[in-house]
């Protein structure tokens, strides 16, 4: 190096000789030495354990961040399935109580069918009970009342008296007889 | 005055010594010449000195420099990683981009899974040198302290003696060295030939290239800067060519600004890379 501008340094100012630059002087080695070692030294024990740790810090709360989403979104998840569940279940329970109305209204209606049939078919037959026994009563008036007035017209017919003769009473009776006997084939 | 970066004109034998000539005015109108740059503008007086232990310590342009690097360096990361935030804001954020660089793209990727322990160490030679170099461009200081030659040997130096041990305590003095001289997987009678160079490129040359690659670098990048500065100044006479001339001496020391603020970084990263190499090498036999 010191051979490459020889020839320009030799005059101006003064003649010293230039020093190599590759020298290495003891007290410039030991500059940069200590230089070095001051900030590692400092680095190494104060500014960078902070950020070493704040960069772990940092990938523990994202891998928690990230842990902690896994797990709620698994929470989520399971809620979804209650929930999916218990509303199928309700749906069930609907279900189950739709058909047992269907078939307690079904049988509701049934019984009061069954119940107004049977107090229709009551009033009925005690109607016709009625009627009849009106009919029977009102047959055996008019039976007699009919006897009566044949019996006397007859007497009156006759002229005798024949009221209290037995064998009047027979043949009256006989007559009634006939006479409910040709109402009863006329009626068949 | 003290720091004398000026650059000492080109003589004219006789003329000066005559007193006919003035050089001080370095102009292309001067005929002492265009006052090149010579390795003079890498000394410096000292301002004071003290001594140590019977050693003495000039107080200089490259001592002070030395001292501000590594001041900036400890403000700046103290400051950034003063109370670091999960969430990181301003220059928490910068430094952590340092500090991943140096971590992801060169400890884990150079050493491995156990290069996280030499981080600090890298770190701290990465931006040692970075902004060392960076004051060749810094306005007003204008000087790389690395293109001092006993400033990277004094790096390379620690380098060399922190992987070498290593490397002898991690693997044992004989496997370490047998690994170094011996590498696996060539014929028997190579090894008459490569024993003796493995252990001259791996033993002797790698810390002095280790220490030359950064600081011919930067000489050189200062030496460029340097001339072209000059010439920006010398050139300009009051003519067109001399204004023109000037011009593009500035126009090429901008550009070669720009080029050096890329060899800075490129340098410092070097470096540390290199620095994780060898510490890689040391821990882990295969190499």
């Amino acid at each position: 190096m010191t051979t490459m501008s020889q020839g320009l340094i030799i005059a101006a100012g003064g003649n010293e000789e230039m020093p190599s630059v590759l020298a290495v002087p003891i007290d410039e080695l030991i500059v940069g030495i200590f230089g070095f070692l001051v900030v590692f030294g400092v680095l190494a024990k104060v500014a960078l354990p902070k950020i070493k740790a704040t960069l772990e810090e940092r990938t523990n709360a994202i891998e928690g961040g990230i842990e902690r989403a896994a797990a709620a979104q698994a929470e989520a998840e399971k809620t979804r399935e209650e929930y999916r569940e218990a509303l199928a279940q309700a749906r069930e329970e609907a279900a189950a109580i739709r058909a047992q109305a269907q078939t307690d209204r079904a049988a509701i209606v049934d019984e009061a069918r069954t119940e107004a049939r049977a107090a229709a078919a009551s009033v009925t037959a005690a109607a016709e009970a009625q009627l009849a026994a009106e009919r029977a009563q009102a047959t055996a008036a008019l039976t007699r009342q009919v006897g009566e007035m044949a019996l006397t017209l007859a007497t009156k017919v006759v002229g005798q008296g024949l009221a209290d003769d037995a064998r009047v009473r027979a043949t009256v009776d006989d007559f009634l007889d006939s006479l409910e006997n040709s109402a009863r084939e006329a009626k068949a | 005055m003290a720091i004398d970066n000026s650059v000492k004109p080109l003589d004219l034998d006789g003329l000066v010594a005559a007193g006919s000539l003035d050089c001080k005015f370095e102009n292309a109108a001067n005929p002492c010449g265009f006052p090149a740059p010579d390795t003079g503008i890498f000394f410096f007086d000292d301002l004071a000195s003290f001594e140590i232990l019977g050693m003495e310590f000039g107080i200089n342009k490259l001592t002070i420099q030395v001292i501000l690097g590594v001041v900036i360096v400890l403000a700046f990361f103290l400051w950034a990683f003063r109370r670091p935030k999960l969430v990181p804001r301003g220059s928490q954020n910068v430094g952590e981009m340092g500090y991943l660089f140096i971590r992801d793209g060169i400890a884990r990727e150079v050493i491995g899974k156990d290069g996280d322990k030499y981080v600090p160490f890298l770190f701290s030679f990465f931006f040692l040198v970075w902004i060392l170099n960076f004051m060749g461009v810094m306005p007003f200081v204008h000087f790389p302290a690395t293109s001092v030659f006993a400033i990277p040997v004094a790096f390379a130096l620690i380098v060399y003696l922190t992987w070498l041990p290593l490397g002898i305590y991690r693997q044992g003095f004989f496997p370490f060295f047998k690994g170094m001289l011996f590498p696996p997987g060539v014929p028997k009678p190579m090894y008459l030939l490569l024993a003796p160079i493995e252990f001259l490129s791996n033993i002797i040359v790698r810390p002095f290239t280790h220490a030359v690659r950064l600081f011919a670098n930067m000489f050189a990048g200062h030496l460029l800067l340097a001339t072209f500065s000059i010439a920006s100044f010398y050139l300009l006479t009051f003519t067109v060519i001399g204004v023109l001339g000037s011009v593009a001496s500035v126009t090429v020391a901008v550009a070669i600004t720009g080029f050096e603020l890329l060899i800075q970084a490129l340098q410092a990263y070097i470096f540390t890379l290199l620095t994780a190499v060898y510490i890689g090498g040391a821990l882990h036999a295969d190499h």
